[in-house]
C-alpha cells in the first residue's frame, strides 16, 4: 500500500474503533443499568448478577477487539509516514488511548476489574473523538528537531505512564464515590461487584508505584534528548516544568503512603490531583502553552 | 506581682540552632519543601520568562508598565533564577543531605548487625501458625530453607530470626543520594559552565574567543580564558522542505573545524540532533535564516557598503526583517528591509512569502535619511532602525540583480547567503547529573520492587512460625505457607 492509502486505512480504523468502543461503553453501561432495574423487581438481598454477566462479557470482548483495531490504526499511521507515530498531538492522543486500553486490559487480567470498563471506554471514546475531529493532522514526515531515536523512547515512556496514571485516577475516583455511598449507609446494589474500598485503595497505589519509575525515566530521557537537540538538558520549558510538577506530586503521593501512612480518601484526592497535573500538561501546555515542545501546529 | 512564667524553655543559641537543624532535616520538612518547589515552578510556566521569550516579556512592559514592574520585582519573569526559587531548592538540598546521610550511616550499621532477636510472643505477629512437625529437626530445615531463600539469619537457642529485603532501604537511599548528585551536577554546570550564541553566514570563520559571540554568559567561576580552543568555518548549509506544506524536513550544516586552532581542518556535519563535541563543549545548530547581499553606492558611484546583512525570520516561510545602515554617507542613510524568499502578493497583504526556500526573492526596502543615532551611546539593535531622527525618502521592492536609486545614491540587490545560529555550550556538570539520573532510576526500581520482611521460627512445646512485613506489603502469607510446607514435606520424607 502507498503512504496515502496507509494513512486513509489508519483513519478508517480509528472510525471503526469509535464504533467498537461505543458498543463497549453501552455493554458496560447495560451491565450496570440492568442491575439497577432488577433491584426494583427483586428482593434486594437476592440480587442476581448472572443476568448482566453476558453484557459485561460483550463489553470485555469489545475492549479487546478495540485494542486490536486501535493497534492496527496506530501502526499503519506510523508506516504511512515511515516513522514512529508520535509526531503531533493527534498521534499522541491515539497512542495514548491505546495505552489506556492496554493498561485496563492488564489490570483486568490481573485483578478482574471489569467494572473499570465503563469509565475507561468513555475516556477512550472522548480521546479518540477529540483526536479525529479537532486534533487531526495529515500524515507527514517529522520536523528536524524530532528526528532522533529518543522520540521513540521518550514519548513512548511518557504515553504509557499517562495511560496508567489515568487508570489510577479512575480507580481513585471510584474509591471516592464508593466511599461516599458507604458513609451514607451502604452501596447501591449495582455497585456490589466493585471491589472493596481497601482493594481500590491498594490498586491505585500499585498502579502508581509500578509506573512512577517509568515516568521518572520519561523525564530523564527527555532531558537527555533536550541536551542533544537544544543544547541544554533542562531549560524550564512549560512542558518540562509541568512534567516536573507531576513528578513531584506523585513523589509526594508515594511518600505520603509509605512514610506518613496516608490511606483512603486523602490518598485518593492526592492521586487525582497528581493525575490532573499530567492532564493539564497534556492539554493546556500543548494547545495554549508556548515553548520548545510546540511542533507542527499541534 | 507574680511574673507570668515563660512558656519557652531557655535552650540558648546552640540549642536553638540544633532545634532548627532538626526541623530542617526532618522528613516532613523535606516533603513540604519538595511540594513547595513544585508549586513555585508554576508561575514560570504561566508568565513569559526572560531566558526563553524576552520579546513577550517586553510586551508586558509596554501594555501595562506598572503591573509589569511589580511582577518584575517579584521575579516573575525570571522565576528559575529568582532568590525565592533558589531559596527553596537550596533548603531542599540541605534538608535532603541532612535527612539522607544519617539514614545511610544507620543503614550501613544495620547491615553489619544481625537481625533483631525473636520476639517472646510470636502469636501476636502476622501469619502466626503452629506447624505440626517434629521439634528436633525443625530449626535445621527452617535454617536451610531460609538460607536457600537468601534471608539473613540469627539463630539463638531454640529460635531463628530471619530478615530479608534490606535492599529496599539500600535502593531508597541510593535514589535520594542520586538526587543530591543531580542537584550537585546542576550547580556545578551553573557555576563552571558557559553558553553563547553566534550567527554566521555561509563562508564565515568563527574562532572560539569571547569577542566572536553575539551573546555569551559565563558561570560565576568560569574563567573567560578557558574557552575550548577551536576554529570553525561554515562551508555549506542546506535546508530541505516539504513541497506541499513548506514544513522543514532536514537541516544539514557542513563545517570545517580545526581543534585546536591551527590543527589540520576536518570536515564536520552538524545537524539539529547531532551537535559537534569537544571535551565538555558542544556546538549546536540552533536556527537559520537569510542574509541578503547588497551594494550601496553614493551619487558618484563609490561603494559605501557591500556585503551580506543578517535578517531575522518572521514566519514559517522565512519572510525576514532587518536593517541596512550606511553611517559613512552624508546625510546618513538607513533601510528598513524585508527579504521575501518566494514572493507572492495580494492587494490586502502586499508582498509575502509562500515558501521558505529561495525561489523568487524580493528585497522590499523603505529608505530613510538623517541621523542613525549610532553615536548616542546607548547600544542599538543591528536588526532595527531608530527612525526618530530620520525622514523617509522612498519605498521599493527589488528583484534579484536590480537597483534602486534613492536620490542620494543607489542600492543593488546582488544575492543572498544563508546564515546559521550556532549555540556553543560548555557544561562540565552534566555528566554528574546524568549518572545521578541513572542511579536514581536504579534506586527507585530496587526500592519499589523489593519487600522487606522478617520471619521467625520458635521451637518450644510446638513449632511456631510468624512474620512481619514492612509497610504491610502483601506476599508474606504465601512465604509463611511455603516455609510450613517445606517443614511438613520433610516430615513426609522421613516417615
Amino acid at each position: 500500500m502507498t503512504s496515502t492509502n496507509l494513512a486513509y486505512f489508519s483513519n478508517g480504523a480509528i472510525y471503526a474503533c469509535l464504533a467498537i468502543f461505543t458498543i463497549a461503553f453501552f455493554s458496560h453501561a447495560i451491565e450496570v443499568a440492568w442491575s439497577v432495574r432488577n433491584v426494583e423487581n427483586h428482593d434486594q438481598t437476592e440480587f442476581d448478577f448472572e443476568k448482566t454477566r453476558r453484557a459485561g462479557r460483550i463489553g470485555t470482548a469489545m475492549m479487546i477487539l478495540g485494542f486490536a483495531v486501535l493497534s492496527v490504526a496506530v501502526v499503519t499511521r506510523g508506516l504511512s509516514a515511515h516513522r514512529v507515530p508520535w509526531g503531533n498531538m493527534y498521534e499522541f492522543s491515539i497512542t495514548g488511548a491505546l495505552m489506556l486500553t492496554a493498561a485496563y486490559l492488564f489490570a483486568f487480567s490481573k485483578y478482574k476489574v471489569r467494572w473499570l470498563g465503563l469509565p475507561v471506554s468513555i475516556s477512550v471514546l472522548l480521546t479518540l473523538g477529540t483526536a479525529i475531529t479537532v486534533l487531526y493532522r495529515p500524515s507527514a514526515p517529522l520536523v528536524p528537531a524530532l528526528k532522533s531515536p529518543w522520540l521513540a523512547i521518550h514519548v513512548l515512556a511518557a504515553i504509557i505512564s499517562g495511560g496508567v496514571f489515568l487508570v489510577a485516577n479512575l480507580v481513585a475516583a471510584t474509591f471516592l464515590i464508593m466511599e461516599r455511598y458507604e458513609l451514607k449507609g451502604g452501596r447501591p446494589l449495582w455497585a456490589n461487584k466493585i471491589p472493596s474500598l481497601d482493594s481500590l485503595d491498594q490498586l491505585s497505589y500499585r498502579l502508581i508505584a509500578f509506573v512512577f519509575p517509568l515516568w521518572t525515566f520519561a523525564v530523564i530521557a527527555g532531558a537527555i534528548w533536550a541536551e542533544s537537540a537544544w543544547g541544554k538538558y533542562w531549560s524550564w520549558d512549560p512542558k518540562e516544568t509541568w512534567a516536573f510538577i507531576t513528578w513531584v506530586a506523585y513523589a509526594a503521593y508515594l511518600h505520603a503512603r509509605v512514610t506518613v501512612g496516608w490511606r483512603g480518601r486523602r490518598a485518593a484526592w492526592l492521586c487525582i490531583f497528581a493525575g490532573s497535573t499530567f492532564l493539564f500538561n497534556y492539554i493546556w501546555v500543548n494547545i495554549w502553552g508556548t515553548g520548545l515542545h510546540t511542533y507542527s501546529g499541534l | 506581682m507574680a511574673q507570668p512564667e515563660s512558656q519557652v524553655p531557655n535552650i540558648g543559641v546552640t540549642g536553638l540552632l540544633r532545634w532548627a537543624w532538626r526541623q530542617l532535616t526532618s522528613m516532613r520538612t523535606a516533603l513540604i519543601l519538595l511540594m513547595l518547589l513544585g508549586v513555585a515552578a508554576i508561575p514560570g510556566s504561566l508568565f513569559p520568562q526572560r531566558s526563553q521569550n524576552p520579546q513577550k516579556v517586553d510586551s508586558y512592559f509596554t501594555s501595562d508598565p506598572t503591573l509589569a514592574k511589580w511582577m518584575d520585582r517579584l521575579h516573575l519573569f525570571n522565576v528559575y533564577a529568582s532568590p525565592w526559587f533558589s531559596a527553596i531548592y537550596l533548603l531542599l538540598f540541605i534538608s535532603l543531605i541532612g535527612c539522607v546521610l544519617p539514614r545511610t550511616f544507620h543503614h550501613l550499621r544495620a547491615i553489619a548487625k544481625k537481625p533483631p532477636l525473636t520476639p517472646r510472643n510470636l502469636d501476636r505477629m502476622e501469619g502466626y501458625r503452629i506447624v505440626p512437625v517434629d521439634q528436633e529437626q525443625a530449626l535445621e530445615i527452617a535454617e536451610k530453607w531460609l538460607k536457600h531463600h537468601r534471608f539473613r539469619i540469627r539463630r539463638e537457642g531454640n529460635s531463628i530470626s530471619a530478615e530479608k529485603g534490606y535492599s529496599r532501604e539500600t535502593g531508597n537511599l541510593l535514589f535520594h543520594l542520586s538526587l543530591i548528585l543531580i542537584l550537585a551536577g546542576v550547580g556545578l554546570g551553573g557555576l563552571m559552565g558557559m553558553k553563547g550564541e553566534a550567527i554566521l553566514n555561509v563562508g564565515d570563520r568563527f574562532i572560539n574567543t569571547p569577542t566572536s559571540y553575539d551573546n555569551i554568559s559565563y558561570g560565576k567561576f568560569q574563567g573567560q580564558g578557558s574557552l575550548a580552543p577551536f576554529s570553525l568555518t561554515v562551508k555549506n548549509f542546506v535546508a530541505s522542505y516539504l513541497p506541499t506544506t513548506g514544513q522543514p524536513s532536514n537541516y544539514v550544516l557542513t563545517t570545517s573545524i580545526s581543534s585546536p586552532i591551527g590543527a589540520p581542518a576536518k570536515e564536520v556535519i552538524i545537524k539539529v540532533n547531532k551537535p559537534w563535541t569537544s571535551g565538555s563543549t558542544k556546538v549546536y545548530l540552533q536556527a537559520n535564516g537569510y542574509s541578503p547581499v547588497v551594494t550601496v553606492r553614493d551619487k558618484s558611484g563609490n561603494i559605501t557598503f557591500q556585503g551580506a546583512v543578517i535578517f531575522l525570520p518572521q514566519d514559517g516561510n522565512l519572510s525576514s526583517l532587518g536593517a541596512i545602515k550606511i553611517p559613512d554617507m552624508k546625510p546618513q542613510i538607513g533601510f528598513i528591509a524585508s527579504f521575501i524568499p518566494t514572493a507572492s502578493s495580494t492587494a490586502a497583504r502586499g508582498i509575502f512569502s509562500t515558501y521558505p526556500e529561495v525561489l523568487d526573492p524580493r528585497l522590499v526596502l523603505s529608505a530613510w535619511k538623517g541621523n542613525l543615532g549610532l553615536d548616542s551611546g546607548t547600544p542599538q539593535s543591528v536588526y532595527s532602525l531608530d527612525t526618530s531622527k530620520m525622514t523617509k525618502i522612498g519605498l521599493k521592492a527589488l528583484t534579484l540583480g536590480s537597483t534602486y536609486d534613492f536620490g542620494a545614491g543607489t542600492i543593488t540587490f546582488d544575492g543572498w547567503k544563508a546564515w546559521v545560529n550556532l549555540q556553543i555550550v560548555d557544561d562540565p556538570g552534566k555528566m554528574y547529573s546524568l549518572f545521578g539520573a541513572i542511579f536514581a532510576i536504579l534506586g527507585l526500581l530496587i526500592s519499589l520492587f523489593t519487600r522487606q520482611r522478617r520471619i521467625w521460627i520458635k521451637v518450644g512445646d510446638d513449632v511456631e512460625i510468624a512474620g512481619l512485613a514492612k509497610n504491610g506489603i502483601l506476599g508474606l502469607e504465601e512465604e509463611l505457607k511455603a516455609l510450613a510446607r517445606a517443614l511438613e514435606e520433610f516430615r513426609g520424607e522421613t516417615q
